[in-house]
């Protein structure tokens, strides 16, 4: 009875969590459009939500000019202009590929570089201690080492 | 040495960890400073050091160094500002033009007559549009503009009486404001 009451409750529950954020407009493949660029956008109030996702006044503004303006026919480009230039390429959640980010974008390789780098001494040492001969006289002695011991 | 190097790369690690701690993400850097300030044309709200014409457009403020101070009635932040800017408005000649952002309940004048108003004009910027020309991602936010209408330096967050004296006093001595 009580888990039957519980799993009602949870039912009731679901429409209890927040959808996607509203949308003002009417046409389709511009709410499309806007969905798919704004996911790659910054809500700068909410600077972990991506501005498509965001419930936040600002990033409502910012979704009403970029459907204007993706109405009066500019492309996606256009509108990461115009918010690159008023924000900075913070709004953008895939920054781009210049001197200052070289280091952000080629990071990982540069550190894999150095791991492997890492990696191949430590086997060349390893394989040239392996390789080194050892004579009849060392191994009688470890034996004879190792047999004291018992 | 070679005992030591995970220690000492942990602590370079950890020396990034808190110097990130302590930066404000808020902070973002502005792409406007060393560009002009954008353009636009609002009409001024009535306040008690009235401005001369009804409308406000940065042109008008050519040859001086100003302050475009972005606030608004319903913003907490900017109440404790308005003391600071108060005092800084009577004791020092600056000249504060307050971009009311989207003041949809229009409290703004009502506001501005009953604590004093610091600023020379108060532009009504009802659709918020002016703001995101200007970058402006909350309240309130204060950029300094000079002679040639270029914008050198902004703030985000309230003006502390610290904040004044720390980073507004030396950029405008910097301008000859």
């Amino acid at each position: 009875m009580k888990s039957l009451l519980f799993s009602l409750l949870l039912a009731l529950a679901g429409p209890v969590w927040a959808g996607e954020a509203v949308s003002i407009g009417e046409d389709p493949v511009i709410e499309q459009r806007l969905v798919k660029l704004g996911e790659e956008l910054r809500c700068l109030v909410c600077q972990n939500e991506s501005l498509a996702g965001s419930h936040a006044e600002l990033a409502e503004d910012l979704r009403r000019e970029i459907r204007a303006q993706m109405k009066a026919g500019k492309n996606d480009q256009e509108v990461i202009e115009y918010l690159t230039t008023r924000y900075g390429d913070f709004v953008l959640y895939r920054p781009p590929f210049k001197p200052v980010t070289y280091l952000l974008w080629l990071g990982p390789l540069l550190f894999l570089g150095i791991g492997g780098g890492v990696w191949y001494v430590t086997l060349k040492k390893r394989r040239a201690l392996e390789n080194t001969p050892v004579d009849e006289q060392q191994l009688a002695a470890a034996a004879q080492l190792l047999d004291g011991k018992k | 040495m070679k005992r030591w190097l995970p220690l000492i790369l942990f602590a370079v690690l950890v020396g990034f960890f808190a110097k990130g701690l302590f930066l404000n993400p808020r902070e973002v850097p502005s792409p406007f400073i060393g560009k002009p300030a954008p353009a636009f044309t609002l009409p001024v709200v009535a306040t008690a050091n009235a401005y001369a014409k009804a409308d406000f457009s940065p042109a008008d403020m050519k040859g001086k160094v100003w302050l475009l101070n972005v606030w608004a009635p319903w913003c907490v932040s900017c109440r404790q500002e308005h003391g600071v800017l108060m005092a800084v408005a009577q004791s020092q000649s600056v000249l504060f033009v307050g971009l009311n952002w989207k003041d949809k309940d229009r409290e703004a004048e009502q506001l501005l007559a009953d604590h004093g108003s610091p600023y020379v004009a108060v532009p009504d910027d009802l659709s918020g549009k002016i703001g995101i020309d200007y970058g402006v991602t909350g309240t309130p936010e204060t950029y300094v503009i000079d002679q040639a209408g270029i914008i050198r330096m902004k703030h985000i967050g309230p003006i502390s009486p610290d904040v004044w004296k720390e980073k507004f006093e030396p950029k405008l001595k910097e301008l000859g404001a």
